[in-house]
C-alpha cells in the first residue's frame, strides 16, 4: 500500500510537470530553429531569430519602455501604499474600515474592465492614448496590491518600535525615515517586486491604452499577427530568461537577508 | 528637597466607556525603585504609558521635577521606556540601538560610541556592540533594551513588564541585575508586573493596583506584614481569610466572632463592625500551639514545594473556610488527616473593608 | 491598548496627508472611470441620448447571450479541472516530497509563471497546432491518420488556462496543506484514523475555505481574461472579453462596450457574494 502510494505519486507529480513544462521547452526549444517555422522537426541550434529580435527596433524599444513604465508605476504605487498603509496602522481616522475597503478595491476587478473604465473616461476627457495612461493604469492595479502587502505587516511590534525612537528623541519624520522604512523594507521591497512584474507582463491594459509607442507584451501581440514565428519564440525565451534571473536574485537577497 | 520627583495628581483615564484609572494619586521620590504591581486590567500599564507620554490621561495633571507634564511628548519629558517587547531597531546594530537616543540629540558619531560602549558595560554587555539585536537572546535583549534607555540619563525609567517574557530562573537572575543596574545609576525606576515576588525582590516603594484604584502602597515589608486591603492581603502573598464581626471590644483587643468561632484579636474597633482576619500562611499552625484557637479542620491538600509543604485543610465548623498554611518540610501531615488549627494574636491582621 | 494605538501627538493634518493621495488615485483613476464607463453605457452609440439599449441588447441579441454562457461554461469547467488536477500535486509536494527539496519542487512547479502571459499562450498554439508537437507525434507514432483539429477550439482555450490555474492553485493549496499543523493528523492517527480516513475526515475540510478562495480567484481571473481565448479559442466560439473588445476594436462602440463590461462585473460580484457567503456559513 505504501510503495504503492510512493509509485503513484511520482508518476503523477512527474505527469503534472510534463504538463507544466511541455509549453515552456516546446518555446524555448523551436526558439533555436534554425528554418522559418517553430515546428517538427527540430533544425538547430541556430540564434538567428535572437539575432532577428535583438536587430528589431521596435521590440527593443518596447522593451525599454516596459521596463521603464513598470519601474515608474510601480514606484509610485509602492510609495502612495507605504504612505496610506503607515497611517491606517498608526492613527485613528474615521471611516478606515471602508477607506481601506476603497483601496484595495481595485483587486477583485478584472484588468480588462479597469482598462475599460480608463479608456472611456480619457477618451472623455481628451487624454491622448499613452505610455503614461498605461502606466497610470498599472498603479490603480499594483497600488492595492501594496498598500494590502506592507498594511499586512505592520503589527503592534512595529509600532512599539516607532514609540521607543519617539520616546528617545526622534521627530515624526526621522521615525519615519530611520525606523519605519527600514523596518518595513521587505515588505516594501517584496510589494515593488510584485508590482514589477505584473506591470512587466500586463496586456490589456497597455493594448487599450498606448498607440504608437507600446510595450512589450503588446508588442508580442503584433508579432503574433504573422502567424507562427521563431522570432516570437526567441522573444519569449529572451523575457523567460530575463525573469528567471530576476527571481533568482530576488530569492538570493532574501534568503541572505534571512541568514545576516 | 522635599518635592516629589514625580506627582501624579487625581489622574483618571477612560478608554470610550471604560474606566481604567480611577482617581489615582502617587508621589514618587528620587532614587526609588518603584513597583507598580497588580492583576491585568487593573490600570498600571496606563498608568505608566500616562508617565511616559504616550497615553494623555482624561482628568488630572502629572508633575514631573515640578513641570507639569501631562500633555509634553514622551520625547520632550526627562522620561524613557523599556517596552514589554523590548522594541529594539531590527535593523540597527546592538550599538546603533544604544546610541539612537544621543543621535537625536545631535551627539556626534565619536561621544556617541563611547557612551553606548560605557551604557553597555553597565548593564553587562559590553562584547555585543556589533551584534544584530536577532542574535542576542532573551536576557540579553532585554539588557539592551536596558541600556539604550539608560544612555539618555533620564530623571525616571519606566519599565513596561521587562521581565515577562523570560522564563523563571532567568527573570529571578534579571531581577537582581536590574536592583543592582539602579542602585549604581540611582535613576528612579518605575516598573509593572502582575508577579508578587518580582514586586518584593525589586521595591522600595511597592504599589498595589486593582481596578484603576491604588490599593495600597508602602515599603514591601510593610504591605506584605500589614496590608491594608484584604485586597492586598491576598495578591501580595497568600492569605487565610475569616470573616467577622466585633461582639466585644477592649482597651487594645477585640473579640471577633468568626466562623472558626470566637477569636481576639488587636483592633480597636467599636462593637458591631464587620471585619475581615487575615493570617499569613506561615503564622497558621496545624496544632494547638497558638493562643488563638481557630477549631479543627480536615487536610485536603499537600503540595511539597522543596523547603516547605504547602496546605489547604477545610474547616469544620465551615467548610466555605479555607486555611492555607505553609509547614516544615518535614511536617508528616496527610489528605484526610483531622488537625487542630491555631495562631498567635499579634500575627493577626484585621481589615475592615 | 488596540492596534490601531491613539497617538496624541499627531495632528490631524499628517494623517490625512499620508492616506489622501492613494485614496486619491483610486477615486479619480478606478471610481471616477467606473462612473464614466456607467454614463457611457446608458448612452447611445448613434446620436448620443440616453437609452437602455445597450443592455436591452445583451438580453435580446443571442450572440451576446451566448457569449456570457460560452464564458461561464468555460470558466466553470477550468475551475473544476484544474482544482481537481492541483489538488493532488500540491500534496504530493507537501507530504511526499522530502522536507528540503519542497522549496526547489514548487518553484520548479511554478517556473512557467515567469514566461510572458501573452507568450504562454503562444507556447500551446505551437504544441497544439496542425503540424505541431502533439499532431506529430500522434501521426509519427501511427495512432492517428490525420493530424486533429486541436488549436482553435474550447480545448485549446480550456488547456491554456488550466496550465496557467494549475499553477496558481497549486501554490494556494500547498500554502495551504503546509499551514496545518502535523499535530491534526497525529491526533487523528493516535484516535485511530487510517491515512485515507485522515485525509477525508481531517485534512480535506480543513482546507476546503483555502481551496475556495483559490477557486474564486480562479474564477474572476478566468472570467475576465481576453489572451488566452483571443490566441487559443480563435474566433470560433465568443466569450465575454472578446466581445468586449471587438465593440471596440471593429466598432469603435464605447457605449455598448462599456454595458458588457458592467454586466460581466455584475456577474463576478454575484459570484463573489455568493463564495463569501458560503465561506462565511463554513465558518459559523
Amino acid at each position: 500500500m505504501r510503495w504503492f502510494v510512493r509509485i503513484a505519486s511520482w508518476a503523477y507529480a512527474l505527469a503534472v510537470y510534463g504538463f507544466i513544462f511541455l509549453p515552456v521547452v516546446v518555446l524555448v526549444l523551436f526558439s533555436l530553429q534554425a528554418t522559418s517555422f517553430p515546428i517538427p522537426p527540430f533544425t538547430g541550434p541556430s540564434l538567428r531569430w535572437y539575432d532577428a529580435v535583438l536587430s528589431d527596433t521596435r521590440l527593443t524599444s518596447a522593451l525599454v519602455n516596459s521596463l521603464l513604465v513598470a519601474s515608474i508605476s510601480s514606484a509610485t504605487a509602492v510609495t502612495l501604499g507605504f504612505l496610506s498603509a503607515w497611517g491606517f496602522a498608526r492613527f485613528v481616522l474615521p471611516g478606515s474600515g471602508l477607506l481601506r475597503g476603497l483601496i484595495t478595491l481595485p483587486l477583485t476587478v478584472s484588468y480588462l474592465i479597469i482598462g475599460m473604465g480608463l479608456l472611456v473616461l480619457f477618451n472623455w476627457a481628451g487624454v491622448p492614448k499613452s505610455l503614461l495612461a498605461a502606466g497610470i493604469g498599472h498603479v490603480v492595479i499594483n497600488l492595492p496590491l501594496c498598500f494590502a502587502i506592507i498594511y499586512s505587516q505592520m503589527g503592534d511590534h512595529q509600532i512599539n518600535i516607532e514609540r521607543a525612537a519617539r520616546d528617545l528623541g526622534a521627530p515624526e519624520w526621522k521615525v519615519l525615515l530611520l525606523i519605519t522604512v527600514p523596518v518595513m523594507a521587505p515588505a516594501i521591497f517584496a510589494g515593488f517586486f510584485l508590482s514589477m512584474t505584473f506591470s512587466w507582463d500586463e496586456f490589456v491594459i497597455s493594448f487599450l491604452l498606448t498607440r504608437f509607442e507600446t510595450t512589450l507584451p503588446v508588442e508580442i501581440w503584433n508579432l503574433l499577427r504573422s502567424g507562427l514565428n521563431p522570432k516570437t519564440n526567441a522573444v519569449g525565451s529572451l523575457v523567460f530568461a530575463v525573469s528567471i534571473v530576476l527571481v533568482v536574485l530576488f530569492e538570493l537577497t532574501l534568503l541572505r537577508r534571512r541568514k545576516a | 528637597m522635599t518635592a516629589p520627583l514625580v506627582d501624579i495628581r487625581a489622574v483618571s483615564h477612560r478608554f470610550g466607556q471604560l474606566a481604567v484609572l480611577k482617581n489615582v494619586s502617587l508621589r514618587i521620590e528620587p532614587g526609588s525603585y518603584t513597583i507598580l504591581l497588580g492583576p491585568s486590567g487593573s490600570g498600571k500599564t496606563t498608568l505608566l504609558s500616562i508617565l511616559g507620554g504616550f497615553v494623555t490621561p482624561s482628568e488630572g495633571k502629572v508633575f514631573i521635577r515640578g513641570e507639569d507634564c501631562t500633555a509634553v511628548q514622551p520625547a520632550k519629558r526627562p522620561t524613557t521606556t523599556v517596552f514589554q517587547d523590548y522594541a529594539l531597531f531590527p535593523h540597527m546594530s546592538v550599538g546603533g540601538n544604544v546610541g539612537f537616543g544621543l543621535r537625536m540629540q545631535g551627539v556626534d558619531g565619536a561621544t556617541r560610541a563611547a557612551k553606548a560602549r560605557e551604557t553597555l558595560a553597565l548593564v553587562g554587555l559590553a562584547a555585543a556592540f556589533d551584534k544584530k539585536p536577532h542574535q542576542l537572546s532573551g536576557g540579553q535583549r532585554q539588557r539592551v533594551a536596558l541600556a539604550r534607555a539608560l544612555v539618555i540619563e533620564p530623571a525616571v525609567l519606566l519599565l513596561d513588564e521587562p521581565l515577562g517574557a523570560l522564563d523563571l530562573k532567568l527573570r529571578r537572575q534579571m531581577q537582581d541585575e536590574l536592583k543592582a543596574i539602579q542602585k549604581r545609576v540611582g535613576t528612579a525606576f518605575i516598573h509593572v508586573t502582575h508577579d508578587q515576588e518580582e514586586a518584593m525582590a525589586l521595591a522600595d516603594h511597592c504599589v498595589v493596583m486593582n481596578d484603576g484604584r491604588i490599593e495600597d502602597e508602602g515599603p514591601p515589608e510593610r504591605v506584605y506584614a500589614r496590608p491594608a486591603t484584604r485586597f492586598s492581603a491576598t495578591f501580595m502573598g497568600e492569605s487565610t481569610i475569616l470573616a467577622g464581626k466585633v461582639t466585644q471590644a477592649r482597651d487594645r483587643t477585640s473579640t471577633v466572632e468568626t466562623p472558626a468561632g470566637a477569636v481576639f484579636a488587636p483592633s480597636t474597633l467599636p462593637v458591631g463592625s464587620a471585619v475581615a482576619l487575615a493570617i499569613r500562611p506561615e503564622h497558621l499552625a496545624f496544632n494547638a500551639a497558638g493562643a488563638v484557637k481557630l477549631g479543627t479542620a480536615q487536610v485536603r491538600d499537600v503540595v511539597f514545594q522543596g523547603s516547605f509543604k504547602r496546605v489547604l485543610a477545610v474547616s469544620a465548623e465551615d467548610p466555605s473556610l479555607q486555611f492555607i498554611a505553609k509547614l516544615p518540610a518535614s511536617a508528616t501531615v496527610q489528605p484526610g488527616d483531622t488537625v487542630a488549627v491555631s495562631c498567635d494574636t499579634d500575627q493577626i491582621i484585621v481589615l475592615t473593608d | 491598548m488596540s492596534a490601531s494605538a491613539n497617538n496624541p501627538q499627531a495632528g490631524r493634518a499628517l494623517p490625512w496627508a499620508l492616506v489622501t493621495p492613494a485614496l486619491g488615485w483610486t477615486l479619480l483613476f478606478f471610481v471616477l472611470p467606473f462612473i464614466a464607463m456607467g454614463f457611457s453605457s446608458l448612452t447611445a452609440h448613434e446620436g448620443g441620448g440616453f437609452t437602455l439599449g445597450n443592455y436591452s441588447q445583451f438580453f435580446t441579441n443571442p450572440s451576446y447571450w451566448q457569449a456570457m454562457v460560452n464564458s461561464l461554461q468555460v470558466t466553470a469547467i477550468v475551475t473544476v479541472v484544474s482544482v481537481l488536477l492541483a489538488y493532488p500535486f500540491a500534496w504530493i509536494l507537501a507530504e511526499q516530497v522530502p522536507e528540503r527539496w519542497q522549496r526547489l519542487a514548487l518553484m520548479l512547479a511554478v517556473l512557467p509563471f515567469w514566461t510572458s502571459y501573452v507568450v504562454r499562450s503562444y507556447s500551446w498554439l505551437l504544441v497544439m497546432a496542425q503540424n505541431g508537437v502533439i499532431n506529430r507525434a500522434l501521426t509519427g507514432s501511427g495512432l492517428i491518420a490525420e493530424p486533429l483539429q486541436l488549436a482553435n477550439t474550447r480545448l485549446a482555450t480550456v488547456t491554456g488556462f488550466v496550465h496557467f490555474f494549475v499553477m496558481l492553485l497549486t501554490l494556494t493549496i500547498f500554502a495551504n496543506l503546509k499551514q496545518l499543523s502535523p499535530s491534526y493528523r497525529k491526533a487523528a492517527a493516535d484516535l485511530g484514523a487510517g491515512p485515507v480516513r485522515t485525509f477525508l475526515h481531517v485534512v480535506l475540510p480543513l482546507t476546503l475555505p483555502g481551496i475556495m478562495v483559490g477557486a474564486f480567484l480562479t474564477f474572476v481571473l478566468c472570467i475576465g481574461d481576453y489572451i488566452t481565448p483571443q490566441i487559443l479559442g480563435g474566433n470560433n466560439e465568443l466569450l465575454m472579453p472578446q466581445l468586449v473588445m471587438m465593440q471596440i476594436g471593429r466598432r469603435g462602440d464605447f457605449p455598448l462596450a462599456s454595458a458588457l463590461s458592467i454586466i460581466l462585473m455584475a456577474v463576478v460580484t454575484i459570484a463573489y457574494l455568493a463564495c463569501a457567503r458560503w465561506l462565511k456559513i463554513e465558518r459559523a
